[in-house]
């Protein structure tokens, strides 16, 4: 896609992330490099959600991660905004950070159990500056209400939240600088089926709401696919294929995809019957 | 008669804020061969249920507090600990959702699997050792340069996928007739569940074994199972063939669960979500557990007990709006 740039809140050229495989102690040596993400180019259009999916070790994280500078990326560049983060140093990152947030796959590890739901949210506008300290409780508050949480529950802690109120905690804080892109690592796949159906209509409202652009990473086709316009499929590193989310998902023209689509058991005793006989 | 008959199951824990009624008046039953899954979401006494009758709840806290789980004719609740020791790892066996954690990290593979024979066979190693080669290679742990390499393998050195080979040919080395598996691909990518849920199948074709299928996953339960029972809060809500749950659920609570999933759904749409959050268990819930979330719920629903009772030939609901033709 040349010339997708103009219109790309996000670009990714050749982007890749090596992880030296080290030897010894005192006199430490590389032996081998692991290729978590190896030539990795998306393009990614303002407003879009984009789904990335694979098995565990695929790279996803990795490449999740090295969008946001949380790994140092060994090679390529990262257009955001037509600024290449790759390339930006620590404190020049530090102004685009409000611009791209994280939202990680376990909000039970990912808020800190001694804040509360109130310092948790406010603490990325105080940081950055954005409101004052006396103004934030009714900025908290609003965002609260736009996740489906009670203001009520403004003082409480972490773990007098479930999972999926957590999760809803995870995204308010994401959604407290007002990013254009969100980077969502497998946000539901610690919850339960009817709670997750609420996190993903919650994600999708928020989406079409703020036009906001998600890259929604998983390992649950049907999860991405959902939500998706458009799906890349990750495998050792490498993009293999990105399409039309339904393209992919009922035509797939890579081998890996097809195999990956292929070994989902579809909740329909009929179809599985007959994509357990397909299989054999 | 079935092999395994359990039959208004109740364990509770003892904590400090409270008894907390896990699983709260269970019966179900598994037939020899057949594959009975049970799905249900966290913290629905899915698992509680099956490690109850099995000895495994650790007591205290927990108690069995009623009930009773025939197998071939004994009753396991009532059987002293040295006989369940004896069933357990020989006519039972179960495997785990984690690998990891369920195999020992010092001790070879060989050597595990080898294990439940030496324990309950009382074979001579040199014979446990070729059934547990043969086992090792039944479940695909191909011993590549014909030195029993897999045999000396270490935990650590397999992948997810496996170790669970491993755990599933410890499994069924004896030979058992009842394999318990709880979530036994939920650790695992989806290709490699494919593998391990064939294998399953293949394994239980190939001796005769029944199987208990634990899952949140109904995908799994749709390819795999027999018969299916859908659990919440303690508590069986429907139990059916699993052509007829997915296809005629009639349990509210089904209903829900089925329309939740994103695949119920075409892309764009909001998908359907059960309001509210499943009750506390450590008070005792008079009505029909589900029907604060309920959308069909009548005030009879939170004042009369919900009791599983037939709506088909093997077709039973606990939804009493179900069984009085009112839904």
């Amino acid at each position: 896609m040349t010339g997708a740039s103009a219109k790309s809140l996000l670009s990714l050229r050749d982007v890749k992330t090596y992880f030296p495989v080290t030897r010894g102690v005192l006199f430490e040596r590389t032996v081998s490099v692991v290729k978590a993400v190896d030539g990795v180019s998306l393009d990614v259009s303002r407003g879009e959600v984009v789904g990335l999916v694979g098995e565990s070790g695929c790279g996803k994280s990795t490449l999740a991660r090295t969008i946001v500078r949380l790994e140092p990326p060994t090679a390529g560049q990262i257009l955001f905004e037509d600024r290449d983060l790759a390339a930006l140093s620590p404190r020049e990152m530090r102004s685009v950070r409000p611009r791209l947030q994280m939202v990680f796959q376990d909000p039970y590890a990912s808020l800190n159990p001694r804040m509360t739901v109130f310092d948790a949210i406010a603490e990325p506008m105080l940081v950055h500056r954005v409101v004052r300290r006396r103004e934030s409780a009714g900025k908290v508050a609003q965002l609260m209400e736009q996740v489906g949480l009670a203001r009520r529950y403004m003082k409480k802690y972490p773990h007098e939240f479930s999972g999926g109120q957590r999760q809803r905690i995870a995204i308010a804080r994401a959604l407290a600088l007002d990013p254009q892109l969100i980077i969502a690592d497998e946000p539901v796949s610690a919850l339960d089926v009817s709670v997750q159906a609420q996190i993903l209509n919650l994600i999708r409202r928020l989406c079409d709401e703020r036009n906001l652009t998600l890259i929604l990473i998983s390992h649950d086709v049907a999860v991405v696919r959902h939500l998706s316009h458009r799906i890349a499929v990750m495998y050792n590193g490498k993009i293999v294929e990105l399409g039309e989310a339904e393209q992919v998902c009922a035509a797939p023209r890579h081998p890996y995809t097809k195999k990956l689509i292929g070994a989902i058991p579809v909740p329909d005793p009929d179809k599985e019957a007959a994509r357990l006989r397909a299989r054999q | 008669m079935p092999l395994l008959e359990v039959n208004d199951l109740r364990t509770w824990f003892y904590t400090r804020n409270g008894t907390v009624r896990a699983v709260d008046g269970v019966s179900f039953h598994v037939e020899p061969g057949e594959t009975l899954g049970i799905v249900g979401e966290s913290g629905s006494g899915k698992s509680v249920a099956n490690l109850s009758y099995l000895g495994l709840i650790p007591s205290p806290p927990g108690k069995i507090v009623s009930g009773s789980a025939h197998f071939d004719g004994l009753d396991l609740v009532k059987a002293p600990a040295g006989v369940l020791r004896s069933i357990r790892g020989k006519r039972i066996s179960m495997i785990f959702q984690d690998p990891m954690t369920a195999l020992n990290p010092y001790m070879t593979v060989g050597n595990q699997v080898m294990e439940p024979l030496l324990v309950h066979e009382e074979v001579a190693r040199s014979e446990a050792a070729e059934r547990a080669g043969q086992m090792l290679d039944a479940v695909g742990l191909q011993d590549a340069s014909g030195e029993e390499a897999h045999m000396r393998a270490y935990p650590h050195q397999l992948s997810g996928g496996m170790r669970q080979r491993v755990m599933i040919a410890m499994a069924l080395v004896t030979n058992p007739q009842l394999l318990v598996a709880d979530e036994p691909t939920t650790a695992l990518d989806v290709t490699v569940q494919a593998q391990i849920l064939a294998l399953i199948k293949k394994m239980q074709e190939r001796l005769g074994t029944a199987v208990i299928l634990i899952t949140h996953n109904l995908g799994v339960i749709a390819g795999t199972c027999d018969r299916v029972v859908v659990m919440y809060a303690g508590r069986i809500m429907e139990s059916a063939p699993t052509r007829e749950l997915f296809y005629s659920p009639r349990h509210p609570y089904t209903r829900a669960l089925m329309d939740s999933m994103p695949s119920a759904k075409s892309p764009g749409e909001d998908l359907y979500t059960i309001p509210g959050l499943p009750p506390e268990l450590t008070s005792e819930i008079v009505g029909c557990p589900f029907a604060p979330r309920c959308a069909h719920a009548v005030d009879a629903c939170r004042q009369r007990p919900a009791v599983l009772k037939p709506v088909g030939p093997e077709h039973q609901t606990a939804c009493t709006r179900v069984q009085e033709g009112g839904l």
